[in-house]
């Protein structure tokens, strides 16, 4: 009898616990996607009537006045510009400089191996702060204002070098060894060899690489705030950001006084400059996708 | 330098010679790899002599202005501290890192859990890849994805209303009460997916024959979650501590700095933004390179500090 109960028991908790864990699951997917989705609905919504509010996952009043006006904008295209060139060069200079420096430090023989990477791996706990590298970038080496402040202060993540190197490691070392033999030299021997070898790993590092330039701001704020040509989207963003929080925090009288004839509000120009910027990540996240969760398994391997 | 020491004393006989002539014969690793240390103690080391300016009187601006910056001791660190605006900034740093530390712990180790359970692949793999996109959206998409979800009139406010939990619409952006739980909210949204990667590898590389042996014995699904997958992750469990004590100071600059607002900033200016503020704004570059080393000194201490403890439970540690 006691058996009989504990077994019945037991059965039922194994099919409730799959229900539960499912429901639970797809709630948390679902509370994932909804603030992108809304986001896409407030885009899409016609400006005025979007200052009511309570929009959930469709527009209530469809409307492409935002993109419009978004799209007739010259300092839009600008910033796409921007953004996008300097994701792609820094990007592969990332890539190019990084991974030369992994395979050296996967050498066993290499006898400054140990030096360097100590000096690396230091850079992930001890930073001089914010002032002294704003003093570095924009007085002493004088980047601010120019391009180049986007490119050269962001070359090399220790992170992912440890990522590459790892990869590297877990490679035969008889590929290095044989072509050793062959005569190659080290320089050889990498682009010939190992980097062809590197690309499940390099498409891992380069996702983090453009999504980290793609989504900085900070920069051009502190270095490139007064010029226009050299803004970048996200920083187009939060600067409409700035705008709808002011609205956002005085009461409804200024949200009145918000309401324009041309059909668009800082926040539908706001939410549709959002989707934009989100765009080019929700396109390259799927191809990349397969290879990331590996690099992250490599990088979590003590440096 | 003991290992390049007896690195080189394997590869020739006399140590100061064959360290150089297999250095030479390694020109071409140099060449790849020499570059990047450079670069890396010019971007990385060299800031570090900006540490002096916290040591420096930039109060007086006609001074400044000429590039006199005479030597003034620990005034900007008596300074700080007597700031009651500093201190804030302190507490609001601890507290939103301790929130974020707490809430993103369990938050992932949970999801982790429940992910671990799911026998079907193809509803696994939809589950992550869903809930590892927000880890990509910059800050700046997310406050802006923030502000609808949160406003008067957005959903949440919505369901907290027709639930019959509120009747008038809760200011959440506009009152600092709010303002740490807030970001706790947001990070925990962002982030919960794409730290569970670490645990799921952790799991994965747990013996399959604990669970076995634990069916065995009787255990049910909660008790083998309890004493087989939870006791598999432990020592990821303790770096991971570790690391996050490392940056208890680092709380997240980009979404105070985003999401609040002068109404809030009692509870939104953690020592990045007070830094900024002093260094960019006021122009007191002094004050502020002393608040900013304070936080560094501070992480490396309670990074070395875990380090050892973790070191003395006999886990496995970080340096």
């Amino acid at each position: 009898m006691n058996g009989t109960v504990h077994v019945h028991h037991k059965v039922h908790r194994d099919v409730v616990f799959p229900v539960v864990n499912a429901i639970i699951l797809i709630l948390l997917m679902f509370i994932t996607v909804y603030p992108v989705l809304n986001t896409v609905a407030y885009s899409f919504n016609d400006g005025t009537d979007a200052l009511r509010g309570n929009i959930g996952l469709w527009p209530r009043v469809f409307s492409l006045k935002s993109y419009e006006s978004i799209l007739q904008d010259k300092a839009v295209y600008q910033a796409a510009w921007i953004s996008a060139s300097k994701t792609v060069i820094i990007t592969i200079l990332n890539l190019f400089w990084t991974g030369m420096l992994a395979f050296t430090l996967s050498r066993k023989e290499y006898v400054l191996r140990k030096f360097i990477t100590t000096v690396m791996v230091l850079t992930m706990y001890v930073n001089a702060g914010l002032i002294p590298n704003y003093l570095l970038i924009s007085k002493t080496l004088g980047l601010s204002k120019s391009y180049w402040v986007y490119i050269i202060p962001t070359m090399f993540s220790c992170f992912n070098m440890i990522v590459i190197r790892t990869y590297i490691t877990g490679l035969p070392d008889a590929l290095v060894e044989s072509a050793r033999i062959d005569g190659a030299g080290d320089i050889r021997v990498y682009w010939q060899i190992i980097f062809p070898l590197c690309m499940p790993v390099l498409a891992t590092v380069a996702l983090f690489v453009a999504v980290g330039s793609w989504n900085s701001w900070f920069d051009t704020h502190l270095y490139c705030a007064g010029q226009k040509a050299l803004h970048s989207l996200q920083y187009l963003l939060k600067m409409k950001l700035a705008t709808t929080q002011a609205s956002a925090n005085a009461a409804k009288t200024s949200a009145d006084a918000l309401k324009s004839t041309t059909q668009t509000t800082p926040i539908t120009i706001r939410c549709a400059i959002t989707v934009i910027s989100t765009v080019p990540i929700l396109v390259v996240y799927p191809f990349l996708q397969k290879y990331f969760v590996t690099g992250m398994a490599l990088g979590s391997v003590k440096g | 330098m003991v290992g390049i020491a007896r690195d080189s004393r394997q590869q020739a006989p006399s140590r100061g010679k064959g360290f150089l002539r297999t250095l030479c014969s390694q020109w071409q690793m140099m060449l790849m790899s020499v570059p990047m240390l450079l670069y890396v103690l010019l971007f990385n080391y060299a800031p570090m002599w900006g540490w002096a300016n916290a040591f420096l009187d930039y109060t007086n601006k006609r001074n400044v202005a000429k590039g006199i910056t005479p030597w003034y001791g620990l005034e900007n660190f008596k300074w700080l501290f007597s700031r009651a605006d500093f201190i804030q900034s302190i507490r609001n740093t601890l507290a939103m890192s301790v929130i974020n530390l707490v809430f993103g712990t369990i938050s992932s180790i949970l999801l982790a859990v429940l992910l671990n359970e799911v026998r079907r692949r193809n509803f696994k793999r939809t589950v992550q890849t869903v809930t590892y996109l927000p880890h990509f959206l910059s800050m700046v998409i997310v406050v802006s994805m923030a502000q609808n979800i949160f406003a008067s009139t957005g959903p949440i406010n919505q369901m907290l209303i027709s639930m019959g939990a509120v009747r008038e619409p809760v200011f959440f952006l506009g009152e600092g009460k709010y303002f740490w739980w807030l970001v706790g909210v947001i990070n925990v949204w962002k982030e919960v997916g794409w730290n569970t990667i670490i645990y799921i590898s952790a799991m994965t590389a747990i013996d399959p024959s604990l669970y076995e042996a634990a069916a065995i014995d009787g255990a049910g699904r909660f008790q083998r979650i309890l004493h087989v997958t939870l006791p598999g992750i432990k020592s990821t469990f303790v770096i991971l501590l570790i690391m996050n004590i490392g940056h208890l100071m680092e709380a997240g600059f980009e979404i105070q700095y985003l999401l609040g607002s002068s109404l809030v900033r009692d509870f939104s200016t953690t020592i990045d933004i007070f830094v900024l503020e002093y260094g960019t704004e006021k122009l007191n570059i002094g004050v502020a390179t002393a608040a900013g080393m304070f936080k560094s000194v501070v992480a490396i201490i309670l990074l070395v500090g875990a380090n050892f403890v973790a070191k003395r439970l006999g886990e496995d540690t970080l340096i």
